[in-house]
Order: structure tokens, then C-alpha cells, then sequence
């Protein structure tokens, strides 16, 4: 690790003064900070640990809530809330990595949090244009089983790890920000990239902005939600591919339907094309497997990531399957 | 900038590079928290913090100024092992006992939560009272590896420990 | 090799193939184990027992001191920084920065690193242990991606990690080997296992096979695989007095302490290696490059260094097991009847070491045949030294031999046990010796039983519960048993009736500690807390690899020999005063912490009065074991019966593994609890090869890829169902207590009865490990 100098913010606006020099980080709950720090992928000169900022979970007006960005991920899935009316993002956060990181992973840490690429990683050994922009990738023509199948660029072909944000995606949530210039909204949609030439960058975040809170629309009493995550062992590592979806039901036809999915792109997929196909139609295996066809009509596998296409169709056609099936 | 570690103040290191993990086997001598990994994917540097299980190779020490950590260290009283550990004896819940202090305060950790309510991945409902079926114990206790394969007596040690409580 | 080894091999070939002729020719009493143990026919005692891990409190408290916990005055910490490219020269070292940085102590290059031999690489003699035939950072070649270029010292762990961090390294790069491709185009060589040649060839297997009416021909491959002990590699390193002491995670304290005097010009008796706990080895603690750095800078910095591997570095420093290609190939009547068992293939090995993954061993006594053709042959890579990994040989042939046999019952209809058990030799197919015990249709019988394998259908993708198919399949597990030679014990006994047995031997986890307490304890006629057993530690006599499985064994016969030259000390003693008086040792056991005549038990003394009388407070008996005659008499083989029932996601082609039986024939085993915990940690060893294990070896530049736990994946609590295993518990009559080594046999057969479940679960043979979803899907 690289020397740096470590501050505790009191309250946000402290934190935007810690931070207002280059070189300076948040620091959150540091699950993927301090690693990338000790590969010397990240270099802060400064922290600032946000971890501490007040971090609660708020029912807002409408019905929806109002999360802290320091609410640990442990907390937000243990939310009594969460659990009746966002059962979706209750599960995506229960199936990421362990229970000791969950404790600790902080809601705006989470977001934030970087690719897994193993090029990515290798900072001696591989070119990696997201860590040394113009470098090359060697993930292009490398190991890629955990790589993207939509939206990837010649300069990078990296996935988004979170489980938690392809909930939030499904969820049209929004993320709280401030910064010098002052406080802003994002829509989920809008937080996150896509490589393009740029894939140093992740995110629309500008240089020392802060999170502050994610905010989740209230969801229709009759929507259903759910998560389903497919890895290579049963707990404890990241997506192969995973789906987020909510449904609402007028009678046998889809009313609406949210679907993101996770593990294929460079970003939490928003499934807009299946969602269009699929809305006001009936919530039939052919008709879910056709929208993902259309989904995934531009999907451009690599070497050995090309079972994405057919898994995420069958998850999401089993996933929807079982949101309907839940609501008979 | 203090930190209480089993009860016991202690300075906190002057580089803020020092993980938590680093702070107790390095500068304390408090060996028995284990580094597998130092990166966050093993579980055995696992320690109770206020109660809370967190892994102590990705935290800095300096991050936690001020709360209360238990190691392995800290679970025996006046020389009588910890129920746990006494469990973990008898039902073989290791071999060469590396992943072992980890898995306890893990399961600890565990147990609290549990009380506590809060679900896990293999939870079908999520607004349901808990039940720690084997299948919720391996869940829950899946963010500790053991390589030595130890993992049915751990869970047997653990589930001895639960319905201990439960009968209690 | 050099020439000079080559030449020694011969010449120990040579040697073996005469004793190889006498030895199976001998009468049984002149060999090892030709007379039984006595041990064997106590039945009441506390062998057997399941007893709990007698350091089973130091471990649940933290307390147990593994090597990088030992604290020294003025210790240093090291890192060590890896190179980039598989092979070439290092152009440029950029040191400046790191030597600048705040707490460095020391840089060493090959610049500056002290002279030192080249360590003996292990095979070339009993003592040797070094991972290669190579220099350690002698010059400025690089041999594989991921060698140690420099070693940073300072004075903490996060100085010197930062130090390390500012070397540049700049190289000249020459063509290197790192595809298989590549690799098998330059040609495969003869494989050499321990001197021996890995081929066999019975009859005209190819002919044979031509002409059966039944036939399965396949090719299998498994991938490459790490150890990933979870604690990581270190060790904690000091000069003192001229000498140098290592306290390390090691797996051959005594072969480790020679092979570091050679490399720095020392007596033996000045090297001390320490390994009283190791968390963790499965072959791969054993002597690296990192050792030799760490005591070569803490003597350039005259300081004590504690060395670390990072995780990483695990990977890129110490080697794992091989990738193999195997054919199998089986012709057979209609009734089952093997007529051709055809089983070769290559293994990837470095330039640099002689570990030809020995797929074939277990399919040498496995079944009978008309004729066999067996072959391992190498094909070259420039890589790390791969090594011996849980089970070499066996763990990864058993998947291809035993998936090969389940073919072969499909494509006869005939039950897959039934198949093997028709296919039951009598004496070893390929040496034609006689087995030491072998009861292995008992421990099909006894598992089918239990498992309740008549339910299974034989019909693939029959049994489905919601998204799930469930399917059954079986493998036979096979691991020789082994005893090296080279093995001693000290026994001493006092008069307050306590024993020492000292072995250098190691305790990993395998339950060793505590199962040679009670041995020596039923051996000597003593109480368990009467005995302490101190181990891991190279200034104990003798050599013990914790190897093979054969620790044992090895503790077991040198104890034996110690203890009787104990007996003879005690009677010479005992004098004629005693009721003991004139009585040999052959004729006298121990019990209730005294001698005793055998036949005559009212003639019998204590120790204490022994020793009393001899005005003696101790007596002292150390021996070497007897060499291991005993593998060349008898074909000496442990067995088991797996049976594995998984469930397969039809949805997205997940596999989990939802019952699982051992059924082992082992000889007698020794301690219940921790041979159970040793058989399923072989068996969850197995089942990750199965579903998940694979070290990501990118052809490219032969850089692995996935060098850490969360790319890396192994089982996690969830992946492991609860593993039911029984044994047969019928003693071998030649090994010492009638018992066999079992720390390797569990991981044996996994695989293949995992796949072949996977079959019968959907109707899909899965050829290459590990079995991904994406194979399913
Ligand atoms: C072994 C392992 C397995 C894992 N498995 C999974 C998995 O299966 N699924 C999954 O989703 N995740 C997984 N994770 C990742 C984990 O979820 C993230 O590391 C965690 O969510 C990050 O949160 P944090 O608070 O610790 O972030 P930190 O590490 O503290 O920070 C991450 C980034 O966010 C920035 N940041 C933090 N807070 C703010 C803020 N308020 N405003 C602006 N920037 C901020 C930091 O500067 C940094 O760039 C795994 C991690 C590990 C180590
Ligand atoms: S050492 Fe912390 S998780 Fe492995
Ligand atoms: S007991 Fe060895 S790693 Fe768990």
C-alpha cells in the first residue's frame, strides 16, 4: 500500500472538505478499497472514511424509502421494510459475498465497488485498460468466462460485480449526490458506464462527488420481486449471471415488469427491450424466452463466456415462471 | 485513538496502513486471529466487533478507533473454554485448527444475527421468524473456507451450540 | 537432471530391479510385517478409540503457534516481488525507489544476493527437497512467469509491501512453451516416477482391444490445481551462531534442514527447521524458493525476517498439481470380463523437476485384464515446478479409469459394481504379487447397503424433484500404502513412569500428534497422559515425510524398532533379581506401565521398579525403522467404495452434491474421529476437483490467472453435504498396528463418482474437469 493519510468525516459536508484536494478517496466500509490499495490498483494519497456518516433508513412520504449511503449492507437486508416490499433487493444483498463483508460493505461502497476481472487485478502482470488507460486488455482474448456479453468495447469486456445494484436498477432507484457545486440526483440508470474508450472511468460520478443516499420509489401493492443469482459454488462468490425482476399481474397478462440483469455487462442491464416485448402480453415460457431473445440479439460472446446468453434466458425465463406461479 | 481488544485498551498504530488483522497478530502478539487470504475471501481473520463478525484483513485499524473487538483470544473465561470451542473439540470441527478461530467467531457472530431475526440466501421467506436448519447454519457460515475439509463437524459443533440455546 | 543424477538413478534402478527379483521370493518372516504387530491382536485397548485431538484446545484458543507466529528481537519482514514474462533474461532491475523508501533494510537482487548452491531437487537423493533443478536468484534468468526477482526487507510488513511495489523490472524476453499445443508438438517424453518407468505393458492390449466385442475408448482431462492450504506459506528465519534456524510450515523438517545446509554450505547440525504446527499442507509445504530468500537476506541483513507469501504469491511461488490428458480405454466380453485395459496419457512438467503426475498407479492393481498397456509420458512447459498435490496419480487417474468403467457399464448394462467386482484380481494384475489385505468387495457390500444403491435407476435423467435431477453414481477410491525409508524414534521413559517419543515427523491437521500418542501408549503399556509426543522438529533423529500417507506407517515401524530396543535396554537392566530374569525381548510385553512375560503374565515388573533398582531415572532407546521390504513382497494397497448422489439444475445446469458415502478398507484404523475427519477432507477435496477446482493457467504467458481464493474456488459450507463414511476396520497383518495411511484416499474416486452420478442424474458424461455448468447447461 501506498502511504496516505486517513481522516473521519463527521458529516457530509466535512467530508466534502476533507476530500476537496485531489488524490483523495471515501472510504466506506474498505472491503474493496483497502484490497485494491494493497494491489496498488487504487493509490489515495488521503481517506476520508465516510463509513461513519449518519447512515439510516428512511420510509419516505410516498411509501418509498430513503437509504444512507453508510447503512451497512447487512443492515439494509435486515430492514423489516425491505424484507415485506423489496423482497428483490432483500435477496440480491443477502446473496453477495459473505456475512463478515456484508457487516461491514456500506450501501454507497457497494455501488462504487470495481470489477473482479482477473486482468484487472494482475496490476504486474497484464494490460488492463481500466487500470492503465491505453494499455490494452488481455481479457479480450483471455480468460473471460466472468466477462460481458452486451454492451463490452474493444478497450474492455469487464463486468459490474454488485448484486445489490442489478436489484436496484430493477427498482428505477435514485442516487443521492453532493459535491461542492451542491446536492444532485441521478437516476440508477445513470450511475453506471459502459466502457466505450474509456474504461478507466465507472462511473457519471465527477471527481470527489459524494454519495449521499439511494432512493427506491414505493413499488405497487401488487408487485412481486424477486432475485436469483447463478455462480460456480453455492455461496460466497460472485455472479455468473443473476436477474432481477418484478412483476405486476392483471389477471394472466404482464401489467409492467422490471428485469436487470447481473454478470453481463459492464454495468447492472437494464432489460428494456425483453420489459417492452413483454409488457401487456402474457407471462408465458415462449413469450419470456422470446423478449430475452431480443434482449440478447446483440450480445457478442468471447471465447469462453458464450453460456451466458442461454443461462440468463433460462434463469430469467424460470425466475419470471416463479414470480407468476407465486401470485396463482 | 484507543481500541479496546478483549477488553483491553490498546494505542492504535501511527500508519494507517496497518489493518486490524495486521495490528493484532503483529504489534499485539495476538496470533490467534489468522491471515489465509489478507484479501477478504477466506474468513479466517474473522472477528466480533460490538458483536458483529467483519473480516479484519480489509479493515484498518484506524477505522475503528474507539470500539470494542473480541479475537479468539477473548471467548475463554478464567480457563474454561468457551461452550463453542469445548464443541468444536468434541465433534472434530478442524484438523490443522488454521480456519478454526475464524470459524468460531464466526459463528458467533452468527448466532447473534440469527437471534436478532435476519434472514439469509436460503431463507424462503424473508418475513418469517428464523429457523437454523443445516442448510441456513452452512449458508450463514459459508464466508469461513477450510481447506482441511472440517466442515461437517463444524456445522455439527455449531448446531449443538444453536439448540443448546434454543433449550435454554 | 544433470548427468550425474541420471546416472545415480540408473544406478538405484539398478539396485531395486535386483531386490525387485528377491525380495517377493523371500519367506514372510524375513520381512517388515512378516510377523504381525502385536498391536493388532489388542482389541480392548485405546487404539480404535475415537478420541478427540489431544491439541485440540491450543487450536480452538488460538494458542497453537504456527510459523509465522513465533516473535524474534529485531525481526524484519520481507516481501518478495515476481516476474512477469515465462522465460528470459531480466534486462533492468529499478531498485533505487524501493531502496529510498521509508523502513527498508535491504534489497536483494541476484546482484547482491549471497552465492549459494543449488538446492538438491527432491528425488535426487532421500534428503533432498528442493522444488528444482535450478539457482535461486543466481542470476538473471527467468525460468516461469511468477519467479521471485527480488526480495525486500524492512522494518514492517507495510513498508516493505510498499518498498516492493516501486521495483521495475524490465526484461529480454526468449521464446517459451506455454500452450499444450505447443507443448505436444515438441514431443512427449517416457515418464519417471521415483526411478521407475510409468509404463506397463501385459499382452497386446491394442489387439486385445480391437478384437473385444464390447469397448470403451475416451480421453479424460483435468486441469491444473492448487494446494490452498489456508494458511498461507511462511516462515519465520534466523542466523544464530553461525547457524541457521527456520521455523517453517513444513512437511519434511529433516529433508528441509539438509537441503538448506547444502545450498549455504553448512553441517546439517547447524541447521534447526521447526514445524510444530502446519495449518494446512497436502504436499505443498514443502521447500520453495521462498525459504532459501528468506534465510539468504536475513543473513545479508544479518537481522531475523519473517517471510509472508501473499496469496498471490502463493500462487506464483510454490507449484501444484499438473494438468494431465488420459485415455482409457477397456475392451470386454458380455459378461464383463476385462480383455484390455488400456490407460495412457501425458502430464505437463516444467524443464526443471521430475513430477509426472502418475495417473496410471492405481489402475496397475485396480482390476484384472488379459493384458494392459500403461503409459505416463511428459510433455514440456515453461512453468512452475508443479508438485505433489493430495493423492498425485491417483486422485486425477481415478476420474478417467473409474468414468471409463462406468461407461463400460452402461454400454454392458451390467451394475457398476457388479462390474468391478467380476473384474476382481486375485494378486496384482501388473506385479503379480500377492495383496497384504485387501477386502474391498466387503466395503462395496457394506456401502451399496447403506447408501441404498438399489434404488438407483440405471435409466439416466429419471429421477426429477422441481427443477432438479437426481442421480447416483459410484468409483472405487484406491492409494497405496507406502513406508519410506529413514524413519527413527527416541524413546525415553522415566521413572516416574512418563514416556517422550520423539519422531521428525508433522502434524498437519492429519490427527498425527494424537494418534501417535495412543499407539505408544497401548505400545508401552502406559496411560495416555503418560505419553508426550514431540515431533516437527529436524533436531529429532531419522526422517519422516508427511507424504504418501505413509507417516504412519513410517512412525508406526520405527516406534516399533525403538520400543524393542527399549524392552532389551529394560531387561538388561531389570538384572537377575527381577521375575523377569533371563526372559528376551521377544518374549515379554508391556502393560500396566511395566514388562511382562507373554505367556506367563504373573512374571512381570514395573519401570519404576526396574528403573528404581537400577538407580536409573531414565532409559533411553532411539532406532531406525526397518527398511521397507515389505511394498516389495506384497502388493499393499488401501481401497474404498464411493457412492455419490447429486442434484443437477435443469434451469441453469448447477451441480450439488446431496449425498455422499465412503466406504473404506483402510487395515484397522487407529483413532475413529480424526480417520473420519481425514476421509471426508479427502473426499471435499474431491468433490471441488469435481465442480470447481482449476488453476487458470493462461497460455499466452503461462501466468496463472485466478491466483486468489475468491477467482479460485473452493468448496464452501454450503457445497459440503454431510458425508457418511464406514470402514471395514479389517487389520492389514504385515503393517505396523495393522494399519493403513489415510490421509490421501479419501480425495481418490471422488471425482469419477461425482461424473458419473452427473450421468445418471442426466444422461451427460462429462469428460473434463471441473464439471461447470456451462457443461451442463
Ligand atoms: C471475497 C469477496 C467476495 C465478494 N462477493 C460479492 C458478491 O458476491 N456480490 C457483491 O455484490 N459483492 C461482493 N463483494 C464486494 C462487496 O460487496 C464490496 O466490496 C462492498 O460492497 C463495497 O462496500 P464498502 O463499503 O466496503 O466499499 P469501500 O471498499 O469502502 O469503497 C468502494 C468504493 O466506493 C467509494 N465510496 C465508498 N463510499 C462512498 C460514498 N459515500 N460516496 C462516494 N464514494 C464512496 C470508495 O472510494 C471506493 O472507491 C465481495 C467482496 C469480497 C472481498
Ligand atoms: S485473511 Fe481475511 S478473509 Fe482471508
Ligand atoms: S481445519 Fe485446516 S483449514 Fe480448516
Amino acid at each position: 500500500m501506498t502511504p496516505f493519510t486517513y481522516a473521519r468525516a463527521a458529516d457530509p459536508d466535512d467530508a466534502l472538505r476533507l476530500a476537496a484536494r485531489d488524490g483523495t478517496a471515501y472510504l466506506g466500509g474498505g472491503t474493496n478499497l483497502v484490497d485494491l490499495m494493497r494491489e496498488t490498483i487504487a493509490q489515495p494519497a488521503r481517506l476520508v472514511d465516510v463509513s461513519g456518516l449518519p447512515g439510516a433508513i428512511e420510509e419516505t412520504d410516498e411509501g418509498g424509502l430513503l437509504i444512507g449511503a453508510a447503512v451497512r449492507n447487512s443492515a439494509l437486508a435486515e430492514h423489516r421494510l425491505v424484507r415485506t416490499r423489496y423482497p428483490v433487493l432483500g435477496r440480491a444483498l443477502l446473496a453477495g459475498a459473505s456475512a463478515q463483508i456484508r457487516n461491514m460493505a456500506t450501501v454507497g461502497g457497494n455501488l462504487l465497488q470495481r470489477t473482479r476481472c482477473a486482468y484487472f487485478y494482475d496490476s504486474d502482470g497484464s494490460r488492463c485498460n481500466k487500470r492503465a488507460p491505453g494499455s490494452g486488455c488481455d481479457a479480450v482474448a483471455g480468460f473471460n468466462r466472468n466477462h460481458a456479453i452486451l454492451g463490452a468495447s474493444p478497450a474492455c469486456v469487464a463486468t459490474h460485480p454488485s448484486d445489490m445494484c442489478v436489484a436496484l436498477a430493477a427498482l428505477d432507484a435514485t442516487v443521492q449526490l453532493q459535491s461542492a457545486q451542491g446536492a444532485r440526483t441521478l437516476p440508477f440508470a445513470e450511475l453506471h458506464r459502459l466502457p466505450g474508450e474509456h474504461p478507466e472511468r465507472d462511473t457519471m460520478l465527477a471527481p470527489g462527488e459524494l454519495i449521499t443516499a439511494i432512493a427506491l420509489p414505493p413499488l405497487p401493492a401488487a408487485a412481486r420481486s424477486t432475485y436469483r443469482k447463478v455462480r460456480d459454488r453455492a455461496s460466497y462468490a460472485f455472479a455468473l449471471v443473476s436477474v432481477a425482476a418484478v412483476i405486476e399481474l392483471d389477471g394472466d397478462r404482464i401489467a409492467d415488469v422490471r428485469i436487470a440483469f447481473g454478470g453481463v455487462a459492464h454495468k447492472p442491464w437494464r432489460a428494456a427491450r425483453a420489459e417492452a416485448l413483454l409488457r401487456g402480453g402474457p407471462a408465458t415460457p415462449a413469450a419470456i424466452r422470446a423478449a430475452a431473445a431480443a434482449e440478447f440479439a446483440d450480445a457478442a460472446p468471447l471465447r469462453d463466456n458464450g453460456f451466458k446468453v442461454e443461462l440468463a434466458t433460462r434463469t430469467l425465463v424460470a425466475t419470471l415462471g416463479d414470480l407468476v406461479g407465486a401470485t396463482a | 485513538m484507543s481500541i479496546s481488544i478483549n477488553g483491553a485498551l490498546a494505542e492504535l498504530p501511527q500508519d494507517p496502513r496497518v489493518s486490524l488483522l495486521d495490528f493484532l497478530r503483529e504489534d499485539l502478539h495476538l496470533a490467534g486471529t489468522k491471515k489465509g487470504c489478507n484479501q477478504g475471501a477466506c474468513g479466517a481473520c474473522t472477528v466480533l466487533v460490538d458483536g458483529e463478525r467483519i473480516l479484519s484483513c480489509l479493515a484498518l485499524a484506524v477505522q475503528y478507533d474507539g470500539r470494542a473487538v473480541t479475537t479468539i483470544e477473548g471467548l475463554a473465561e478464567g480457563g474454561v473454554l468457551h461452550p463453542l470451542q469445548q464443541a468444536f473439540i468434541e465433534h472434530d470441527g478442524f484438523q490443522c485448527g488454521y480456519c478454526t478461530p475464524g470459524q468460531i467467531c464466526s459463528a458467533i457472530g452468527m448466532a447473534t444475527e440469527a437471534r436478532r431475526g435476519a434472514a439469509s440466501h436460503v431463507t424462503a421467506d424473508l418475513t418469517a421468524a428464523v429457523t437454523l436448519s443445516r442448510e441456513e447454519l452452512q449458508e450463514r457460515m459459508s464466508g469461513n473456507l477450510c481447506r482441511c475439509g472440517a466442515h461437517n463437524g463444524i456445522i455439527d459443533a455449531i448446531g449443538e451450540m444453536v439448540a443448546a440455546e434454543l433449550a435454554a | 537432471m544433470s548427468i550425474l543424477d541420471a546416472a545415480k538413478g540408473a544406478a538405484q534402478a539398478t539396485i531395486q530391479a535386483a531386490m525387485g527379483k528377491l525380495v517377493p521370493l523371500a519367506p514372510d518372516s524375513w520381512i517388515p510385517g512378516g510377523i504381525p504387530d502385536p498391536l493388532i491382536r489388542r482389541q480392548h485397548g485405546v487404539i480404535g478409540a475415537a478420541l478427540s485431538r489431544l491439541d485440540g484446545p491450543l487450536k480452538v484458543q488460538g494458542a497453537a503457534r504456527f510459523a509465522a507466529e513465533f516473535p524474534l528481537d529485531d525481526m524484519v519482514y520481507a516481501a518478495l516481488a515476481y516476474a512477469t514474462i515465462p522465460r528470459g533474461r531480466i534486462a533492468g532491475l529499478d531498485v533505487a525507489a524501493a531502496e529510498a523508501a521509508p523502513g527498508v533494510v535491504l534489497v536483494m537482487t541476484h546482484h547482491n544476493a549471497p552465492r549459494m548452491n543449488q538446492p538438491a531437487v527432491f528425488g535426487s537423493s532421500p534428503e533432498a527437497a528442493g522444488p528444482a533443478d535450478l539457482p535461486i536468484m543466481q542470476d538473471d534468468r527467468i525460468h516461469w512467469n511468477g519467479q521471485p526477482i527480488a526480495v525486500v526487507l524492512a522494518e514492517t510488513q507495510e513498508q516493505a509491501d510498499h518498498a516492493v511495489s516501486l521495483i521495475g523490472a524490465t526484461y529480454a524476453p526468449e521464446p517459451a512453451t506455454t500452450s499444450l499445443a505447443a507443448a505436444k508438438a515438441a514431443g512427449p517424453q517416457p515418464g519417471l516416477f521415483m526411478g521407475q518407468p510409468l509404463r506397463n505393458e501385459i499382452g497386446d492390449a491394442e489387439a486385445m482391444l480391437a478384437a473385444a466385442p464390447h469397448r470403451v475408448d475416451q480421453l479424460y482431462r483435468t486441469p491444473r490445481h492448487n494446494h490452498n492450504a489456508i494458511e498461507l506459506h511462511g516462515a519465520t528465519i534466523a542466523w544464530i551462531d553461525g547457524g541457521l534456524v527456520v521455523h517453517d510450515a513444513s512437511q519434511l523438517v529433516s529433508a528441509e534442514a539438509a537441503t538448506l545446509a547444502g545450498v549455504f554450505d553448512l553441517d546439517v547440525a547447524q541447521v534447526r527447521v521447526t514445524s510444530p504446527y502446519v495449518g494446512g499442507g497436502f504436499g505443498g509445504k514443502c521447500l520453495w524458493d521462498h525459504q532459501i530468500l528468506g534465510a539468504a537476506a536475513a543473513r545479508l541483513a544479518a537481522r531475523p525476517v519473517r517471510i509472508v507469501l501473499s496469496r498471490e504469491g502463493v500462487y506464483r511461488g510454490v507449484g501444484g498439481r499438473t494438468l494431465t490428458e488420459q485415455r482409457v480405454a477397456i475392451g470386454a466380453e458380455a459378461d464383463g470380463r476385462f480383455r484390455a485395459l488400456i490407460h495412457s496419457g501425458i502430464a505437463a512438467m516444467s524443464p526443471h523437476n521430475n513430477m509426472p503426475e502418475p495417473f496410471i498407479l492405481g489402475t496397475r492393481s485396480g482390476y484384472a485384464a488379459d493384458s494392459f498397456s500403461l503409459s505416463v509420458e511428459t510433455v514440456t512447459m515453461n512453468m512452475l515446478a508443479n508438485t505433489f498435490m493430495r493423492a498425485p496419480g491417483e486422485s486425477v487417474g481415478t476420474f478417467a479409469l473409474e468414468s471409463a468403467i462406468d461407461e463400460m457399464a452402461v454400454e454392458l448394462g451390467i451394475d457398476p459394481i457388479a462390474l468391478r467386482i467380476r473384474n476382481e484380481p486375485d494378486k496384482d494384475p501388473t506385479s503379480g504379487l500377492p495383496f497384504s489385505s485387501r477386502d474391498i468387495v466387503e466395503a462395496w457390500r457394506a456401502g451399496a447397503d447403506r447408501f441404498g444403491w438399489a434404488q438407483r435407476s440405471a435409466t439416466p435423467g429419471t429421477r426429477r424433484e422441481g427443477e432438479w435431477l437426481i442421480g447416483m453414481g459410484c468409483a472405487t477410491a484406491t492409494y497405496p500404502y507406502y513406508r519410506m525409508p529413514g524413519a527413527a524414534a527416541r524413546i525415553t521413559l522415566g521413572r516416574d513412569g512418563k514416556a517422550v517419543v520423539e519422531v521428525a515427523a508433522h502434524e498437519m491437521g492429519m490427527g498425527t500428534a494424537t494418534t501417535t500418542t495412543m499407539v505408544a501408549a497401548e505400545r508401552l503399556g502406559l496411560p495416555i497422559d503418560a505419553v508426550e509426543v514431540r515431533y516437527g522438529d529436524s533436531i529429532i533423529p531419522g526422517a519422516i515425510l508427511a507424504g504418501g500417507s505413509q507417516q504412519t506407517a513410517a512412525i508406526g515401524a520405527a516406534v516399533i524398532a525403538a520400543h524393542r530396543a527399549l524392552v532389551a535396554d529394560l531387561l538388561k537392566l531389570a538384572g537377575n533379581d527381577s521375575p523377569l530374569a533371563g526372559l528376551s525381548a521377544d518374549e515379554v510385553g508391556c502393560e500396566d506401565g511395566g514388562l511382562v512375560k507373554l505367556d506367563e503374565p504373573t512374571r512381570r515388573e514395573s519401570y519404576a521398579s526396574i528403573l528404581d533398582r537400577a538407580q536409573r531415572e531414565t532409559v533411553v532407546a532411539a532406532e531406525e525403522a526397518s527398511p521397507p521390504l515389505e511394498l516389495m513382497h506384497w502388493s499393499m494397497h488401501s481401497h474404498g467404495a464411493m457412492f455419490c448422489e447429486v442434484r443437477v439444475n435443469t434451469v441453469t445446469g448447477e451441480t450439488r452434491v446431496s449425498r455422499f458415502l465412503g466406504s473404506f478398507d483402510c487395515g484397522r484404523i487407529l483413532n475413529a474421529k480424526t480417520a473420519r475427519s481425514q476421509f471426508r477432507g479427502g473426499i471435499i477435496m474431491g468433490l471441488g476437483m469435481a465442480l470447481m477446482e482449476e488453476t487458470q493457467f493462461d497460455e499466452r504467458n503461462g501466468r496463472i490467472m485466478n491466483p486468489s481464493l475468491s477467482e479460485y474456488h473452493i468448496p464452501v459450507h454450503r457445497d459440503v453435504p454431510e458425508i457418511d463414511v464406514i470402514w471395514t476396520d479389517i487389520a492389514d497383518p504385515h503393517t505396523p498396528m495393522g494399519a493403513h495411511g489415510i490421509g490421501e484416499i479419501g480425495i481418490t474416486g471422488v471425482a469419477a463418482a461425482v461424473a458419473n452420478a452427473v450421468y445418471n442424474a442426466t444422461g451427460k458424461r462429462i469428460r473434463d474437469l471441473p464439471i461447470t455448468l456451462d457443461k451442463l447447461l
